[in-house]
């Protein structure tokens, strides 16, 4: 225990754009998403309404087909709302994917400067940003690598780096450990537990793992499928930082299972 | 020491991720220059082999009696006639007004073949005009072109390099188009989220992105291109110009087996420089971009 409880926020404050996140909520009313028209339309979103409070971490839960990719992709304002709104959220905001989709023509650190290039941050200031943004996800000795050189949950540090380059109050990751082993996904949790409490994000984080969702969310909205709802939202009372193997994380998960499984069991044939 | 002691509990999980990092690294047995001279014999001794027999087959031919000795000479007599033949100002003039007659084409045809490429990528109705058309022209052997090219431009250097620009522009429009069709939906997304739009999108992800495929049609587009320009300097002499073509074509009408053989093997050795300098870009790009890892 005293491994993880070391890792409490140092030094809050001293960061680069820190001005910038007075605001970082995310409110959702009525969201409808609906794709195409006439009698074939699928709805992936049917009435959504979610408060995020700023700072906060919440993990959206579900089984395939309850819109968690489309959720967020409209957070993100990546596609259009078909009914309902969202509310307060400052763009653009920052996202990471499963796949880390790191550019092989670039290095380590060109891909981190390439994010801070696009918002027109000069050279210099992109050398430096880049090395301490690579020093944050610990991959300082790794600037002039090619991301083929690292390992998988390596490349998924520089993605985050890479993310936390564009300066956005609001994270959103979609899956992101989802392709990594548990040793590796474990420490990750550390890792982004450490980074969203110094940075002071707002974290909206879709993953289908149970027991992931309860060792990080600070609430834990589980959705339906097909189309998707918000079927209850979990709030997480435990102290951090948390264990994934713990007792109270694993009863929270247990019955958010129960309830999972409840709702995919509705769609058998 | 006490220094590191509090460093570590202060920062413990920095060393638990570097130490997990240190594990993923794959150690390195052997080290760069034993594998370099392993490669290096390794890709030798079979074409030093394949020499051999072809030159014993080409002078067990010639004892034969196949063909009378001025139709087919034995190799010695064709390794002298180059060896002299390589010392005089003509053998180098020749090559020099070839290679450059086809690096202006190749480089015409790179600017508008890129060109054409991201056109035919980008708009739609476009594609669906030419897009067929480009794949079609790419079988079209460009000997064809030539009695058009010369009503066109009569016997001069643009009939040439018409024929060369037209056999080598497919190819290279059409590495651009596949590239640009193929690249990762992902990596532009995550354009998309880094607040990239249009132009943009296509400076730092969609042409960078193209670069494999982009080089090997490239690659194609040369070939094509030497092709082209070989048959249009055996077809088309220009007067006061002699190139390879031309003296090629001057050493069959005095019957002269020797020199045609020399100007083939000059020809064949370009063409493997080129190739070998096409391959080594090639191979470069694959290994900074983890495209393959046994190199």
């Amino acid at each position: 225990m005293s491994l993880i409880r070391a890792a409490k926020p140092q030094g809050t404050g001293a960061r680069v754009g820190d001005a910038a996140r007075a605001s970082g909520a995310v409110v959702l009313t009525d969201v409808v998403k609906r794709y195409g028209r006439g009698p074939g339309a699928v709805t992936a979103l049917d009435g959504v309404s979610l408060r995020v409070e700023p700072g906060s971490f919440t993990c959206l839960l579900g089984a395939s087909g309850c819109g968690k990719s489309t959720l967020l992709s409209l957070v993100a304002g990546l596609d259009d709302l078909t009914a309902g709104s969202i509310d307060d959220v400052e763009r653009p905001v920052a996202m990471m994917f499963q796949e880390p989709a790191l550019f092989p023509w670039l290095t380590v650190a060109g891909n981190v400067e390439l994010a801070l290039r696009v918002r027109g941050v000069g050279r210099a200031e992109r050398r430096q940003r880049a090395a301490e943004l690579l020093d944050t996800v610990r991959l300082e000795g790794f600037a002039h690598k090619r991301p083929h050189e690292l390992s998988g949950g390596m490349r998924q540090r520089v993605a985050l780096a890479r993310a936390l380059a564009q300066d956005a109050s609001v994270l959103l990751m979609d899956e992101p450990f989802g392709a990594l082993d548990a040793m590796t996904r474990d420490i990750l949790h550390d890792e982004l537990e450490r980074i969203w409490r110094e940075r002071e994000l707002t974290v909206l984080f879709v993953t289908h793992n149970v027991r992931e969702a309860v060792r990080l969310g600070d609430q834990v909205v589980l959705l339906s499928s097909r189309p998707g709802r918000v079927l209850n939202v979990y709030d997480v009372a435990m102290d951090r930082p948390r264990r994934i193997d713990s007792a109270p994380v694993a009863n929270l998960a247990a019955e958010i299972t129960d309830a999972l499984r409840a709702e995919v069991s509705r769609h058998a044939g | 020491m006490p220094v590191e002691t509090v460093e570590v509990e202060r920062d413990p999980s920095r060393k638990w991720v570097s130490g997990l990092d240190e594990l993923e690294k794959t150690p390195v047995t052997e080290t760069r220059w034993g594998r370099l001279g392993a490669k290096l014999w390794a890709g030798t001794w079979p074409k030093v082999l394949a020499l051999v027999f072809v030159v014993g087959a080409w002078q067990l031919l010639f004892l034969s009696g196949w063909k009378a000795s001025w139709v087919l000479p034995a190799p010695l007599t064709v390794w002298q006639d180059l060896s002299e033949y390589a010392a005089t100002a003509d053998y180098w003039q020749a090559i020099l007004i070839t290679l450059q007659r086809a690096l202006t084409g190749f480089a015409l045809s790179v600017v508008i073949g890129t060109l054409l490429g991201i056109a035919v990528a980008r708009f739609k109705p476009l594609r669906a005009a030419i897009g067929s058309l480009i794949t079609g022209l790419q079988t079209m052997p460009s000997i064809m072109w030539f009695p058009l090219a010369i009503l066109l431009f009569q016997i001069s250097e643009s009939t040439i390099m018409f024929v060369v620009v037209l056999g080598a522009v497919p190819s290279i429009a059409s590495g651009i188009i596949s590239g640009i069709d193929y690249v990762p939906p992902a990596w532009k997304r995550v354009g998309a989220v880094l607040g990239m739009k249009g132009l943009n999108l296509y400076r730092h992800v969609v042409l960078p992105a193209t670069l494999p495929s982009f080089v090997s049609g490239l690659k194609q587009g040369w070939a094509f291109a030497w092709r082209s320009l070989m048959a249009g300097e055996l077809l088309v002499i220009v007067a006061g110009q002699g190139s390879i073509g031309a003296l090629m074509q001057g050493a069959r009408e005095f019957n002269d087996a020797a020199r045609v053989l020399t100007w083939i093997i000059t020809v064949l050795a370009i063409g493997i420089v080129v190739d070998a300098f096409f391959r080594a870009a090639d191979s470069r790009i694959r290994s900074s971009w983890g495209l393959h890892q046994d190199s």
